[in-house]
């Protein structure tokens, strides 16, 4: 399809000279696609790669966007890991967070995911579990407001007081015990379905005829799961966990929402709480950076970790 | 194809027994789930239609018996400002999402398909780069990227919100995974008809991946409409802000007597959504099982 001829018996130089022109050739030849991945390449250049490598840079600097970035090594990262309490106090919360609610949403997931593919009504089961994903986490949030409503008008509250499981009524989201383990049921709940559609979709392409050759064998249905579904489904549950680490490394919508920021006693204080405050309240933009590119690396780390756990030798 | 493959579950050969028990099991807890899963979504429908009598009531009910608009009227007065009213956070919501829906359809199709289908030179640099993309969080670049809108003047513009939305690497992706499987032949012939590359695409390309329009329709448009962090940083009047932002300023402060409006704001910012996708969803499920998720 491409011109490049290269005659055979040529000489070294010959080879090369043509092997210059005939590059400048196939770049006019394939003016058009150039012309098509323009307005695309454009775009993710200015607002993609150049931030990715600006962020890098920036992570090194003192910038208050008032004066120009000022070069100070790596001491934003030093003074983020030794001196800032409340980056570790941020940490530990999206890492309880995330150790939570990332592998119970997951694995939630499969499970009703399984079941439905054993059942008549797939759509409408499908609608009913994937809906909470696709509202707005703020919107919704405040729903669970008034569901873990402090006072007696909590739905909560008052189911709990009638069933006589609590004296009087708590404050969910203003106790530094109840607040992260509230707002995780509201994101186990509305995250669920991330991963869903995928495993959906996957179990769907499994073959047939592989079932019924497990049924003429006398398997039980839970061999069936293991030994046939599973492998098949591998490459969804890969892209499901990857999916899901990323996303639950990124709370911070429902937190600032439900347990409002700053929380009480900074007690739902997310590494992207961190960066916002640091960012767009102080305007400190190079350590703001620096946080960033922390959340970059343990989140690129968990993935890559995850893969290698959940990938077999030939797939990436 | 996936007619073929679909498995239909009732008609299990001559395991009838276990068919009926296990089934029956299987349809219990899928309800139950079901039930619980959607009583937030039922609390806020009720909610938003009961009036202030019934929300003040004790003990608190889960529906609504004497249903009332006067909530969504209310709407203003619950962000505590009268100057900006709530239709206009929808416009804002709306406007935005479409626009980021075509044009994200338009350029990501445009660039997919010589990368799909051109062996023209840097083509592999380039895709490799936009695949590793895939894995940068947004809020990685969201810093360098106020400063860039900063620079250039569009805070507090619709451009902030739409342009840098526009070269998602998802959509191209998945563009990508469906131009890849048009036979070359075809294309080829096209050519030798004295076909232009811009006929080819426009005459065979976009109408061979209209299947694939309508899940990177839904999916823009869903993250689009309930982006919190892009609108929070890039807009600052209340004419600009969007609806999770109206929502977020109705959550501050809440009270049981406000909680009415609060709820008709959340019953107008998930219902649309709700209803596009249950308009498409048939198209999406088919497009996931087509493009084959490979890792």
């Amino acid at each position: 399809m491409a011109s490049t001829s290269v005659t055979p018996n040529a000489t070294p130089e010959l080879q090369a000279s043509q092997k210059k022109r005939s590059t400048w050739e196939r770049i006019l030849e394939y003016r058009w696609s150039y012309a098509f991945i323009t307005p695309f390449m454009l775009i993710f250049t200015v607002f993609t790669v150049i931030p990715v490598l600006w962020a890098f840079f920036l992570s090194l600097t003192y910038y208050n966007m008032i004066q120009p970035p000022v070069w100070v090594g790596i001491e934003n990262y030093s003074r983020l890991f030794m001196d800032d309490q409340l980056f570790y106090l941020a940490v530990k919360n999206t890492f309880y967070f995330s150790i939570v609610t990332g592998p119970l949403g997951y694995v939630l997931s499969l499970i009703i995911a399984w079941l439905i593919n054993e059942v008549k009504y797939r759509k409408l089961y499908t609608l009913i579990y994937y809906i909470p994903s696709i509202t707005s986490g703020v919107a919704m949030s405040v729903i669970w407001l008034y569901l873990y409503n402090g006072s007696k008008y909590g739905l909560l509250n008052y189911l709990l007081l009638e069933w006589g499981i609590i004296e009087e009524p708590v404050l969910w989201l203003k106790n530094v015990k109840t607040t992260l383990p509230a707002i995780m049921v509201t994101s186990i709940w509305m995250s669920m379905g991330t991963s869903f559609l995928v495993f959906i979709a996957a179990l769907q392409g499994v073959p047939h005829e592989l079932y019924e050759a497990a049924l003429i064998d006398g398997a039980t249905r839970w061999q069936e799961f293991w030994h046939i579904t599973l492998p098949m489904i591998r490459p969804a549950l890969l892209f499901g966990a990857v999916m899901t680490v990323v996303s639950s490394f990124q709370v911070f919508d429902i937190t600032v929402t439900m347990a409002g920021f700053p929380s009480t006693l900074y007690c739902a204080h997310t590494i992207v709480g961190h960066l916002y405050d640091y960012a767009f309240l102080r305007f400190e933009m190079g350590y703001a950076s620096a946080i960033a590119i922390v959340l970059f690396l343990v989140t690129f780390i968990t993935s890559s970790v995850l893969r290698r756990l959940l990938s077999s030798r030939d797939e990436l | 194809m996936s007619a073929k493959k679909r498995r239909k579950a009732p008609t299990r050969g001559k395991a009838v027994e276990r068919v009926t028990t296990g089934q029956i099991i299987i349809y219990a807890i899928l309800t139950i789930g079901a039930v619980i899963m959607s009583l937030p979504i039922v609390y806020m429908i009720s909610t938003a239609f009961k009036p202030a009598t019934e929300l003040l009531l004790y003990p608190p009910r889960f529906l609504v018996r004497m249903p009332t608009t006067k909530n969504f009227s209310d709407l203003a007065l619950a962000m505590g400002s009268t100057d900006t009213p709530f239709i206009r956070y929808m416009f804002n919501s709306a406007f935005v999402s479409t626009v980021v829906v075509i044009g994200t359809i338009v350029i990501s199709t445009l660039a997919a398909y010589p990368l799909a289908k051109h062996n023209f030179p840097g083509r592999n640099l380039i895709f490799q780069v936009i695949v590793s993309a895939l894995m940068i969080s947004s809020h990685v670049t969201m810093i360098p990227r106020y400063l860039v809108i900063r620079n250039t003047g569009w805070i507090d513009t619709y451009y902030a919100l739409i342009i840098p939305a526009l070269a998602g690497s998802y959509g191209l992706f998945l563009m990508k995974q469906f131009i890849e499987p048009i036979p070359n032949e075809m294309l080829e012939s096209a050519k030798m008809d004295g076909a232009s590359e811009w006929k080819i695409f426009t005459n065979i390309i976009l109408p061979l991946v209209k299947p694939a329009w309508a899940t990177l329709s839904i999916f823009t448009f869903i993250s689009t409409w309930n982006d919190f962090f892009t609108p929070l940083i890039m807009t600052k009047s209340d004419a600009m802000k969007t609806l999770p932002l109206a929502m977020r300023t109705i959550s501050d402060g809440l009270t049981i007597a406000r909680m009415g409006a609060a709820a008709a704001g959340s019953f107008l910012t998930t219902i649309p959504v709700i209803l596009v996708f249950i308009f498409f969803q048939r198209y999406v499920v088919e497009t996931m099982t087509y493009s084959g998720m490979k890792g």
